[in-house]
């Protein structure tokens, strides 16, 4: 391994001109990759101590509340809601009609108006793939939505559908101006996300509703990361479709709603057809176990609002501040104030040293870097990239998630291990010293060999 | 019966005290039996921040709700206790040493 006063010279005598038989940004490139092939997946053993879990935008753990409320339809009460002749469908639809009123409560709107899906991308399906196509074929969403989003609108492009993905701002906010000029007439649907989950940010999704419904144009939301997290109230806001996810709000995985407005009436086409339940839109069995635990997370969730929100903030603030006033350079991706405290993302100018490396040096914290589902590529996260983050800002970048069950001596451990490990990697990394000489890296030519 | 009156009202008054402060007992050892460093260290505070938020309720029906939905707490917090030690997983990195 070089040491830093001969990787310098050999970097100083490199930039501009000529070839030296081992250029360090390659050596530097194929330790990375090194380190890439060494994240791999294996099973804690018995006696390894549990990391601790810092990823809570991607899941959270099931309160014991939900679990108690599932387990009596898993063990005893196993009907068929559908069933009409007997007692174990009468007890199993009169749960499901239930949770159904509880979803509903949270977001304000009328138990009818409710869908049960399997989850927040079946729900963006019916929204956005399968959407009704009349004369109006334009669909407009952002460029930091969800991947399913973006990628039922390219299936929609194929159709025959034009999609306009809409640019952020450098804070990770749509710019209402740009919205409004964008709706042309034959625009059918508006879809943006409420708070994203990669930067949480909040959209102003009420301006946003108030727009569409002035000028006629359906709006869909995906608020997987908002149900729970900050009031929402569907009327208010003049939201006509919205996906919810049961596993984002301490619910089950495998189960989420969908809120369909029926005045005025949004005409979606069922993605499964079959024996017309659930309003014709998705049939088959509901699985009651797991509406039910949607619905008890979502009281749970209604009940607990400003509680979690309070503890999350408080939280956060101390995850950040710390962060920040023992390391230099670090940046907070998306707009400081239209945000969801619990959601953070920082970019650490680490230079040539990709997250995978801070990753890997804080093993025992469970984090990541981008959303769980792009986690298979290797390239930084498109949000990233559509917030006009630098190159090497948006490789260097790593998510904190805080959620209801965060307590203060995980955020502190985070805290310590974080900034032993990012001390410790910058002081292995030879162009940390250039930068601390004032040398401006971007102006550096490197050589290819 | 002014004096009867004040005398059932303090009566009333002592019983539920003494029943708001057993209960607060009697929740604090049950969470701390739950073997998930998450769930216990969860539901320790949550208790504790919602008796502190609600010390200075005085209206004793809302009193009343407040002890019932707290019992049927209790008896959640047993049942998933029970549940956490039939499926415990390895311990957490920040628990300082073996809860139980």
């Amino acid at each position: 391994m070089m040491n830093g006063t001969l990787s310098r010279k050999l970097l100083g005598s490199m930039c501009g001109i000529s070839s030296r038989r081992l250029s360090f940004a390659q050596s530097a490139v194929n330790a990375v990759q090194k380190q890439k092939e060494l994240i791999k997946s294996r099973e804690l053993e018995k006696d390894e101590l549990r990391p601790l879990y810092m990823d809570f935008q991607a899941t959270t753990p099931m309160d014991p509340r939900v679990l108690d409320a599932m387990l009596p339809y898993q063990v005893n009460y196993y009907g068929n809601p559908h069933s009409r002749t007997h007692a174990y469908g009468w007890e199993s639809e009169t749960a499901m009609e239930k949770a159904r009123k509880q979803v509903a409560d949270l977001i304000g709107a009328d138990p009818r108006e409710t869908v049960f899906t399997s989850g927040a991308t079946e729900s963006q399906q019916y929204c956005v793939a399968r959407f009704y196509k009349a004369k109006k074929t334009h669909i407009i969403t952002t460029q930091t939505e969800h991947k399913c989003v973006l990628d039922s609108c390219r299936i929609l492009e194929a159709e025959g559908f034009e999609v306009t993905y809409l640019p952020v701002k450098n804070n990770g906010l749509i710019d209402l101006k740009q919205l409004q000029e964008t709706i042309r007439p034959d625009t059918s649907l508006v879809s943006i996300m409420t708070v994203n989950n990669e930067i949480g940010v909040k959209q102003p999704i009420k301006e946003i509703g108030h727009l569409c419904r002035s000028k006629n144009v359906f709006f869909h939301t995906d608020a997987a990361q908002a149900v729970g997290k900050i009031p929402i109230n569907v009327n208010d806001w003049k939201v006509d479709l919205m996906s919810i996810s049961g596993h984002k709000i301490s619910g089950p995985k495998g189960v989420g709603a969908l809120y369909v407005r029926r005045r005025p009436r949004v005409r979606i086409e069922p993605l499964q057809n079959g024996g017309g339940q659930e309003r014709g839109l998705r049939s088959g069995t509901v699985p009651t176990p797991l509406v039910v635990g949607l619905g008890a997370a979502c009281e749970i969730a209604q009940q607990e609002l400003e509680y979690d929100h309070k503890c999350v903030t408080v939280l956060a603030n101390r995850l950040v501040q710390k962060i920040v006033s023992e390391i230099p350079d670090v940046v907070k991706n998306g707009d400081p104030d239209q945000r969801y405290p619990g959601k953070i993302r920082l970019s650490n100018c680490l230079f040539f040293l990709k997250w995978e490396s801070l990753l890997m040096a804080l093993k025992d914290v469970a984090l990541s870097s981008g959303s769980a589902c792009t986690s298979a590529s290797l390239e930084p996260s498109y949000v990233l990239r559509a917030i006009g983050a630098d190159e090497d800002l948006a490789h260097s970048s790593i998510r904190f998630g805080i959620g209801r069950f965060t307590t203060e001596e995980d955020v502190d451990y985070t805290v310590e291990k974080c900034i032993q490990q990012v001390k410790r990697l910058r002081e292995m990394s030879p162009l940390w010293e250039m930068v601390q000489e004032g040398i401006d890296l971007k102006s550096i030519k490197w050589t290819q060999h | 019966m002014q004096r009867e009156k004040n005398y059932t009202e303090i009566n009333m008054a002592s019983c539920s005290r003494a029943q708001v402060i057993s209960l607060y007992r009697m929740l604090m050892k049950e969470s701390n039996k739950f073997t998930s460093y998450n769930y216990r260290t969860y539901t320790l505070r949550r208790v504790k921040d919602g008796f502190r938020e609600n010390l200075h309720v005085d209206n004793p029906k809302t009193l009343d709700n407040l002890i019932n939905q707290d019992r049927e707490n209790l008896a959640v917090i047993k049942r998933q206790v029970s549940i956490g030690h039939l499926y415990s997983a390895q311990r957490n990195v920040v628990e300082k040493e073996p809860h139980l």
